[in-house]
């Protein structure tokens, strides 16, 4: 997560040049609204933040926040790359379906459903399909050239009904040591599934922000055909993300099948599409593609599940998570909204300092060939005392 | 596109069904017939896709009828119609959203809050046309806070249909959690009573609606400014702003007329069902947009005709019959086969959206 600076130098900054990043920088104001809920907590229920060390692990409130996190957010990061792309994928409910699906298939039908081998052979045919099932819609999207948005949506609904074939219309249980522990096992104090989520994630900050690869997934976003042009293999980086999101997805699923130790075809996933996207949008990554922020995706995923965990200690019934989730998603929708944006800066505008080229050749070019339109949007994001060449993630809506 | 479909009218009527083209017998011969048709013709694309699907339909409910033994009665015809009456109102709806490059998500759940609203208002012991009243209101509202929010704050039609999509759902369950039955008088006679047809056949009231409904969408669609102008939004919404179209109002009515027909979806869903659910509806937004998707509509916008959309639910009805009749097959199938469907017409609007490329 090389672009997390993003908040710190404002913070040193004098009162005006953090008022005036606030203003421009949607992560902050994703930060704001997680503030504000954390607040809201630490009013109304002091127990929110209590964290016990009990039996050499971890509990609390806030650990149980990170955990239940853990599935939307691995999601969410591979929508992040996919989204960045100016594409989406709408199939990862119905893929996380059918890994569980065929995971727990094979572990019920083995003859020795309790040893480490059949975990293995589960879990490697359930990752083996997420990578197929990604491939097929790196296919359609790549190389056919259908719109994201409709070559998923074909998946996203027979996938539920392939998942259903594979359980045969079940729900499938079974009981393994490798999957009870994926599910609710330990790993030196800390929950595996954070453990494996922020390993992916510290992967993917590590691949795209310290070699070219995030620069070269943004420039596919901003404009795939300039990119071809500039040497850019588009079509093979549009294709590895929607492999890599795919695997995620499996990857998910083996936690949230092992999580209940059982495999739902129906309902396993449910709109989990809807929530990985909500938070990558909140985090400040425009669905416009060709900029995105894996903090703010970070965020987003921890803003939407302390949403959910907040209704529900304070005892309210589960139903009214849903209207909390829309108020909130549309106070952010608003204030990130560039017209709403430009409504606020409009009293107190800096003249624009030119953009700063990146002198590491990082995400120089990609502001360059942005659309005109972009450019006195983007130039007041590299105020004096950004870091050079970081100005583009903080400023990620046109 | 823009510029054949602000042509006069009159020759933006499709061409009637007498106009198929050939199946000729070479490639290349066939090929060539279809890509002179589509010259020919204004809508040109638009109406061969029409054609598929109704091609389609006929050979599906056709097998269906040859395989199974009662399945050929004009009865499980009119069928289709009665129980797919709220999805035709809905992707006539979500048609017009499509038509101008945009998506509704937000109709599932509006159908959902119409079925809630219309339960708990006559539970309430309001009279039943104030509550239909109520109801249509609410979901013209919605979709006309949403259509702002995409036009006037540039947001993306997904995001904030999305957004409207989670607070119908939070407001159905803020109304009632449970599903209420609905008993009053008129509902259920609209329910109970139907439209006798000569030959012993019959059309609820529902379906009636439905079909007048997609008569005046077609009628806006080809016979208003409104209707042109959502043509042209779709071929190009810089090109009919440069024209001095009224590209914000437009863009705006789309999703008002997409939310008042979810409404009016979800009234027709609760006299269909009797009851009012918070859980009415889950995915409905998307056989409604795969509805339209096989009905030909393209959905980057600018082509399609509500017509399609028509004989798109009609498919959809229709592979949903076929399985019920056969019994052996499980309901999952249906998912299947509506995927694949749906990828077997996105790959030919594909492939015919190349050609007529091409071709202009």
């Amino acid at each position: 997560m090389t672009d997390r600076p993003a908040s710190d130098p404002a913070a040193r900054r004098p009162a005006d040049g953090l008022v005036a990043r606030a203003r421009r920088s949607p992560v902050l104001w994703a930060v704001a609204a997680l503030a504000v809920l954390l607040l809201f907590n630490l009013v109304a229920n002091p127990g929110f933040f209590a964290l016990r060390f009990q039996d050499g692990h971890l509990f609390g409130n806030l650990v149980n926040v990170v955990k239940n996190v853990a599935p939307v957010l691995l999601i969410a990061v591979g929508m992040t790359l996919v989204i960045a792309t100016r594409g989406i994928d709408l199939s990862v409910g119905a893929v996380l379906a059918i890994s569980g699906s065929v995971a727990f298939t094979i572990v019920e039908g083995a003859d020795d459903p309790s040893s480490g081998g059949t975990a293995a052979l589960a879990i490697g045919v359930a990752l083996a399909a997420g990578l197929v099932l990604g491939a097929w819609n790196g296919f359609l999207v790549s190389v056919v050239g259908i719109q994201p948005i409709i070559a998923t949506l074909v998946l996203m609904t027979a996938g539920r009904g392939i998942a259903m074939l594979i359980t045969d219309g079940n729900i499938v249980t079974a009981e393994n040591p490798v999957f009870d522990w994926l599910g609710g096992g330990y790993l030196a104090g800390v929950p595996v599934q954070i453990v494996i989520t922020g390993l992916v994630l510290l992967l993917v900050a590590v691949l795209t922000r310290r070699t070219a690869l995030g620069v070269l997934i943004e420039a596919v976003g901003v404009n795939p055909a300039a990119a071809r042009l500039a040497g850019v293999r588009a079509r093979s980086i549009t294709f590895t993300v929607y492999v890599f999101i795919a695997l995620v997805a499996a990857v998910a699923g083996l936690m949230v099948t092992a999580n209940v130790s059982a495999a739902d075809a129906n309902r396993a996933g449910l709109f989990i599409e809807l929530d990985a996207i909500l938070a990558v949008v909140i985090g400040g990554t425009s669905l416009a593609g060709g900029r995105y922020s894996l903090t703010g995706t970070v965020i987003g995923a921890l803003i939407l599940q302390t949403l959910t965990t907040t209704v529900l200690t304070m005892g309210l019934p589960d139903e009214y998570i849903r209207l909390f989730k829309a108020v909130v998603i549309i106070m952010v929708f608003l204030l990130q909204a560039p017209r709403v944006r430009a409504a606020l800066g409009r009293r107190r505008r800096r003249d624009p300092a030119p953009p700063a080229a990146a002198p590491d050749g990082g995400p120089g070019p990609v502001a360059a060939s942005a659309p005109p339109d972009e450019a006195p949007a983007a130039s007041p994001a590299t105020v004096p005392g950004t870091v050079p060449g970081r100005s583009p993630q903080q400023e990620v809506l046109r | 596109m823009t510029v054949s479909d602000t042509r006069p009218p009159e020759e933006q009527v499709p061409a009637p069904p007498g106009g198929t083209p050939r199946s000729a017998a070479s490639r290349a011969g066939w090929q060539g017939a279809v890509r002179g048709w589509l010259r020919s013709t204004s809508t040109g694309s638009s109406t061969f896709s029409v054609l598929v699907t109704a091609v389609l339909l006929v050979v599906l409910f056709g097998a269906g009828s040859i395989r199974y033994e009662n399945f050929g009665y004009p009865q499980v015809a009119l069928n289709l119609l009665v129980d797919n009456a709220y999805l035709i109102v809905l992707a006539v709806g979500m048609t017009f959203v499509i038509l101008t490059g945009g998506i509704d998500l937000s109709s599932g759940a509006v159908v959902a809050l119409g079925t809630v609203m219309a339960a708990r208002l006559l539970q309430a012991g309001w009279p039943a046309p104030v509550v239909i009243a109520v109801v249509l209101a609410t979901g013209a509202l919605l979709g006309w806070l949403m259509g702002l929010a995409i036009h006037g704050l540039q947001l993306q039609p997904f995001i904030v249909t999305l957004a409207g999509m989670f607070l119908a759902r939070g407001i159905c369950f803020a109304i009632s959690g449970p599903s209420i039955p609905i008993q009053d008088d008129w509902f259920t006679a609209v329910a109970i009573n139907v439209v006798e047809l000569p030959g012993g056949t019959f059309l609820s009231y529902g379906a009636v609606l439905a079909l007048v409904v997609v008569a005046v969408a077609a009628y806006v669609l080809h016979r208003t400014r409104f209707g042109r102008t959502v043509y042209a939004i779709g071929g190009s919404e810089s090109s009919a702003a440069l024209m001095g179209l009224a590209v914000g109002r437009t863009k705006v009515g789309v999703y008002v007329i997409s939310g008042f027909c979810s409404a009016l979806g979800g009234l027709l869903f609760s006299v269909y069902i009797l009851s009012g659910w918070s859980l009415h509806g889950i995915g409905l937004e998307l056989d409604a947009i795969a509805a339209v998707v096989i009905g030909g509509t393209v959905l980057v916008g600018g082509r399609g005709l509500v017509l399609g959309s028509l004989l798109g639910v009609l498919v959809l009805g229709t592979i949903k019959a076929l399985i019920d009749f056969d019994g052996g097959l499980n309901s999952w199938w249906t998912k299947i086969t509506v995927g694949v469907l749906l990828l077997v017409f996105v790959v030919l609007q594909r492939v015919t959206g190349r050609r007529s490329g091409t071709a202009s």
